[in-house]
């Protein structure tokens, strides 16, 4: 544990900051830690959570996506086309659909990105403007309300009693925490995606196969960003075509709060799901304390703000470490 | 055509690596001549080059990157094979540690030493056999360190430990080292030369790819000297001295003649009293007068580069004074001692010295806006195109157009370019840091005569250098630096540079 | 011709002979196309669209010159228009007179560069990545937006605040003549002044930068600050043309000005970038969408055409010297 959080700074000092919060909120309001709201926090998070492991393996691999919550809202839409042709499905047909064509779009902006060496960013918000475009063009606007029930029925997973139960996206939510963990913490492959972000001329010259390792990172946010949106479905009970825009802003604030690094190379799946339980608590805290909710976005930005100017704090200190270990290093 | 005076064969047994008759070529440029290169089994050899001598291309060649021209021989421990590719020379046992060390900063010392078993086909990650793989290389170097602990928070030497550790872990019997000194201080040189050692026991050879060798001269039992991407010749290292490895490297007598004068009577520009700053350097006592040119020579390490930032305004001193003409200064950035006259030539020239990306012109200007703008605060086109033509010709520097960028530009014209910009505010004091670093053999004389040129017009120079013949021939007086302080003072004239070798080097 | 395209390049910048080239095209294009795209009516369209774009493209610029990036410039342009109207209301509303429009254009160019000031200290001071800082600075002036209107909009201004947004001088729209006014102002700051001077050596390399003499810190917050200034101003212009503010209004067109810079040939990596290619952009961008709403598209297949785009010139940038060697390689 020491070990660590020795390597994921960023992690702890997060991990210490909700901890508090909670504790405070917990003793300001009863109702903070009651079942039910627990389960409506983890509920109404599981899919910012999703996606936000899914941005993770992109940011890990020293990229970015804006795209993702406007390919979400493609996948929505494109799945459940064929469902409703399909005559209804399942479950099973559901996430393999989103699933694929999730990997599809993301597979698309890793060809671009490592095809032609072109900066993610630049690519990202091409294809979010593209593909937002297309399919406001291609629906209309218009959203689908006549979805099949298995799709918008409630499923509760987990009765944490007394009125709270969690959902089937959060079960699904800790699917894709559990998969993603394994994929960079467990496999080869999810190693060379932090040596890549990490020093890519390093990892070339190691032998790492560099544009597969692009088509993964985006590919598994592609993958992340379909089930997200199928679960989203679940939740809304709709499908509107631009209601996750702007999201993606959201989740990556969260996923950076959350230690990652822009640039590559570091952050975690725990991470990832404490900075969006952190921006969920304040906002749930703010709510439980009766502050209008008008003032919910205000509190949440200057909280980040404080986040980074804390985190450069720790940077001075780490700076004098420094120092300190070079000499002690000698010394020995 | 000169001949390779080799007087010492290998030692016994098949070589780690014979190499005969390797030509590369690229485009026009004749990269390698029929270039012959062999290290015995356990050697501590050293490969020796200026910049552009072909030093890298041998390695790559060596590494499998690069394929020579029909007609080479190559044999890895006495296997001879008809093409080499990176795989194979990996699997020989062939590996390299590239100056930048190819490491990651934000992984593990454990998965830093074992990469090479991550890579591959996907499979799981065995923690346990990385930590394993990891201890058993660093138990062959008799090194301790802590393996879940990122990279990115070891020094330099840690670091270097580790890159070492990782061609081991691969079963590595032949390690290159490219430039390995180059950011160590001398505690992690000292560090570095006992690892070596202990490799060389072991029966691994390991060859010091530089052009600066006296730190590894006595451990090597060999030099090889490219020049021109030809063979100048193997040599024993027993009884190679810096200077003599310089004029191999070079094919010409450096600038012999001793050049320094006595200031006279001039002014005293710069003048520091018990200058400390913990760690750095301690009590430095040091005077320059106006149209002086001091040296200080020192291993890197030695406080050189530390002092010359505080002089410059970059770091504040604990105790001592600064003065500055007589005045004493207290500088809070380096703006300030720009504008109280002090210039500064920064051995990074890619990173520090200069804006590689932006034009000739632009990183001409850069010191002097405020003189080149004109109406209303707008930069006067004019002013500024004058202002780039005076610096451009002030040292006769080569450039194609003055919208280039600055990075097309040789070692040398870069420089030119950097002294022009600093030329340009007038310095009363100069500091030069390394200020030939890069800069190719032909093209030093002229940097030289340019700083004799700046002393001449009553500039007060600080000539900061790890090579005792460039202070030794340029400068006027000599001051040697080790360990943070100031522990001796020469006069080239008085003192036979042979001397002043073994007193730094020693 | 030669001579032209070479004039051209010196006196704008490599991009403006393809850029110029591409809007004649598409000029002719349309104008086959639709007999209504070459006559006044049009021309009055895309003058009175380009501004706002424009403005705002103009405040996302100078960051990404010095390789940062404000994702703030919707949020501050609304928090800017805010206060003009909070003023304007103060002072009567629709009774307002000409000196609380003055004193409340001054005030909402202030809050503009005040907070693009304290975005820049936190960036250059702290060391906080700009996509993080101005991420959070986004969030929280939308929240403060958003307490302080509790999400609706703010109207009812003097009339002649209506005639500054949609009155015209010898034919031209005022925003447009603004526009002009700004971009110009804004080639003068980027490319004549020590500051623009010093935005372009920060964005390629800060340290080499600082070793020159330069003042690196104070530099990057400058170059927020007036980028909170244009953002201002493109907020006031907003006010004048829609007659109301609503935090949010605008929020479609962040992504579009990273686009329109980057299909400007600003270089991703900080150092270059120009404002006569970048306004060509803008040109070549509204041109581009009134011509499509000419032919029958609507607005979001413009800006599903505005990505396909920016894609397609980015891989032609990219693939340019690939193809070179390629033919180079076939010829051998």
């Amino acid at each position: 544990m020491r070990d660590y959080l020795r390597t994921h700074e960023g992690e702890a000092r997060i991990l210490v900051v909700l901890a508090l919060l909670m504790l405070v909120l917990g003793i300001a309001s009863p109702s903070f830690f009651s079942a039910s709201n627990i389960a409506s926090l983890l509920n109404n998070n599981a899919v910012n959570v999703i996606w936000a492991v899914g941005l993770l393996v992109v940011l890990i691999a020293g990229g970015i996506d804006i795209s993702f919550a406007v390919g979400a809202s493609v996948v929505q839409y494109l799945t459940a086309l064929v469902l409703l042709w399909l005559g209804g499905g399942n479950w099973l047909i559901g996430l393999v659909c989103a699933g694929v064509l999730g990997i599809l779009i993301g597979s698309i902006n890793a060809a671009l990105i490592a095809g032609f060496r072109i900066i993610s960013i630049i690519i990202t918000i091409a294809t979010f403007n593209a593909l937002f475009g297309l399919l406001m063009f291609a629906t209309s606007g218009r959203s689908i309300y006549d979805l099949p029930d298995w799709w918008t029925d409630r499923i509760g997973v987990i009765s944490l009693g007394d009125g709270g139960t969690l959902t089937l996206p959060v079960a699904v939510m800790a699917a894709s925490m559990l998969a993603t963990w394994f994929l960079i913490s467990r496999t080869t492959t999810g190693r060379q995606l932090y040596a890549f972000g990490d020093n890519p001329e390093g990892a070339r010259r190691a032998g790492v196969a560099t544009v597969k390792i692009q088509f993964i990172a985006y590919g598994w946010m592609g993958l992340m960003a379909g089930i997200g949106g199928l679960m989203q479905v679940n939740i809304a009970q709709e499908v509107v075509p631009n209601a996750l825009i702007g999201r993606e802003l959201d989740v990556l604030a969260a996923v950076v709060l959350g230690g990652a690094r822009l640039g590559g190379g570091r952050g975690s799946v725990l991470g990832c799901f404490l900075g969006v339980l952190l921006v969920a608590v304040v906002q749930n805290g703010l709510n439980l304390m009766g502050v209008s909710p008008y003032a919910f976005k205000m509190v949440i930005g200057l909280t980040i703000l404080a986040a980074i100017s804390l985190t450069n704090v720790e940077l001075m200190s780490r700076l004098t470490g420094r120092t300190w270990r070079r000499s002690h290093d000698q010394n020995n | 055509m000169m001949t390779a005076p080799s007087t010492q064969t290998a030692p016994d047994g098949p070589e780690a690596i014979r190499f005969e008759h390797i030509s590369i070529r690229f485009g026009g440029l004749q990269a390698l001549d029929d270039v012959s290169f062999s290290v015995g089994r356990g050697e501590v050899h050293c490969l020796a080059g200026e910049n552009g001598s072909g030093k890298s291309t041998l390695i790559k060649a060596i590494a499998g990157v690069y394929q020579p021209a029909p007609g080479a021989r190559m044999s890895y421990f006495g296997e001879t094979i008809p093409a080499s590719s990176p795989p194979l020379a990996r699997k020989k046992g062939v590996a390299v540690i590239w100056q930048d060390l190819a490491l990651f900063p934000e992984m593990t010392v454990a998965e830093n030493i074992a990469f090479d078993s991550l890579v591959g086909k996907p499979r799981l990650v065995n923690y346990g056999t990385i930590r394993e793989t990891a201890r058993t290389a660093l138990g062959k170097l008799g090194v301790e360190l802590d393996l879940a602990a990122p990279l990115r928070s070891l020094p330099i030497s840690g670091r270097q430990i580790v890159a070492i550790a990782r061609a081991l872990a691969s079963d590595a019997r032949l390690i290159f080292m490219d430039e390995p000194t180059a950011s160590l201080t001398q505690a992690e040189t000292d560090h570095l030369l006992a690892v070596v050692r202990v490799l060389s026991k072991s029966g691994v050879a390991v060859v010091f790819v530089s052009h600066r060798l006296a730190e590894v001269l006595d451990i090597s039992s060999r030099v090889t000297v490219l020049r021109d991407g030809k063979l100048v010749g193997v040599f024993d290292a027993a009884g190679m001295t810096q200077s003599r490895l310089g004029e191999l490297m070079t094919g010409r007598q450096l600038n012999q003649a001793v050049s320094a004068r006595d200031p006279g009577n001039a002014p005293v520009v710069l003048q520091t009293a018990g200058l400390t700053r913990a760690g750095e350097y301690e009590g430095v006592n040091l005077a320059i007068r106006a149209g002086e040119i001091v040296g200080l020579i020192g291993l890197i390490g030695a406080g050189r580069s530390e002092l010359a930032h505080t002089l410059f305004g970059m770091t504040r001193p604990r105790a001592g004074e600064i003065r500055l003409a007589g005045k004493p200064v207290r500088f809070a950035n380096n703006r300030q001692a720009i504008g109280a006259g002090v210039a500064y030539v920064s051995e990074d020239r890619l990173s520090l010295g200069l804006v590689q990306q932006q034009s000739i012109a632009d990183n001409t200007v850069i010191t002097t806006l405020r003189a080149i703008s004109g109406a209303g605060g707008l930069i006067s086109a004019r002013r500024k195109s004058a202002a780039v033509t005076r610096g451009v010709t002030e040292f006769s520097t080569k450039i194609g157009s003055p919208d280039d960028a600055v990075s097309t530009l040789s070692g040398g014209n870069q420089q030119r370019i950097v002294l022009a910009k600093w030329l340009a505010i007038s310095p009363k004091l100069l500091i030069l840091d390394c200020p030939t670093v890069g800069v190719d053999v032909g093209a030093r004389d002229g940097i030289y005569r340019i700083v004799r040129a700046l002393a001449d017009r009553g500039i007060a120079i600080l000539m900061i250098s790890d090579e005792v013949p460039e202070v030794y021939f340029n400068c006027d007086r000599i001051l040697h630096m080790a360990a943070g302080r100031i522990v001796g003072e020469f006069d080239p004239r008085r003192t036979p540079i042979a001397e002043l070798e073994r007193t730094v080097y020693a | 011709m030669t001579r032209i395209i070479d004039a051209m390049t010196r006196s704008f910048g490599r991009e403006v002979p393809g850029l110029v080239g591409l809007l004649v095209l598409m000029i002719v294009g349309f104008s086959l196309a639709s007999p209504q795209f070459l006559t006044g009516a049009n021309f009055d369209s895309i003058a009175s669209q380009l501004p706002e774009l424009g403005l705002l493209t103009l405040a996302m610029l100078a960051p990404i010159i010095a390789n940062g990036i404000n994702l703030a410039v919707i949020a501050v342009a609304n928090i800017s228009g805010l206060t003009l109207a909070w003023v304007l209301n103060m002072y009567g509303g629709p009774d307002a007179g000409m000196l609380a429009f003055a004193a409340g254009v001054v005030l909402a160019l202030a809050v503009g560069g005040l907070a693009g000031a304290a975005m820049g200290a936190i960036i250059a001071w702290f060391g906080a990545h700009p996509i993080l800082a101005s991420l959070a600075m986004m969030i929280f002036l939308k929240g403060i937006g958003e307490f302080l209107t509790r999400g609706g909009d703010i109207s009812g201004f003097p009339e002649f605040v209506m005639g500054l947004g949609h009155g015209t001088v010898a034919g031209i729209p005022v925003p447009m003549l603004i526009f002009i006014g700004a971009a110009f102002l804004w080639h003068l700051l980027l490319a004549r002044t020590r500051h623009g001077f010093a935005v372009s050596m920060i964005g390629s390399n800060p340290k080499a930068s600082e070793y020159s003499g330069l003042h690196v810190k104070r530099s990057i917050t400058l170059t927020y600050a007036l980028s909170g200034v244009m953002c201002a101003l493109a907020g006031i212009v907003m006010l004048t043309r829609f007659n109301s503010v609503r935090v949010g209004h605008g929020d479609a067109l962040l992504l579009v000005t990273v686009l329109a810079c980057f299909l400007g040939g600003v270089n991703p990596f900080g150092g270059f970038g120009r404002v006569a290619p970048v306004f060509l952009a803008l040109v070549i961008l509204q041109t581009l969408s009134s011509g499509l709403n000419l032919v029958g598209a609507n607005q979001h297949l413009s800006t599903a055409v505005w990505g396909l785009f920016l894609i397609a010139v980015m891989v032609l940038r990219s693939g340019t010297p690939m193809l070179h060697a390629l033919l180079a390689n076939i010829r051998r």
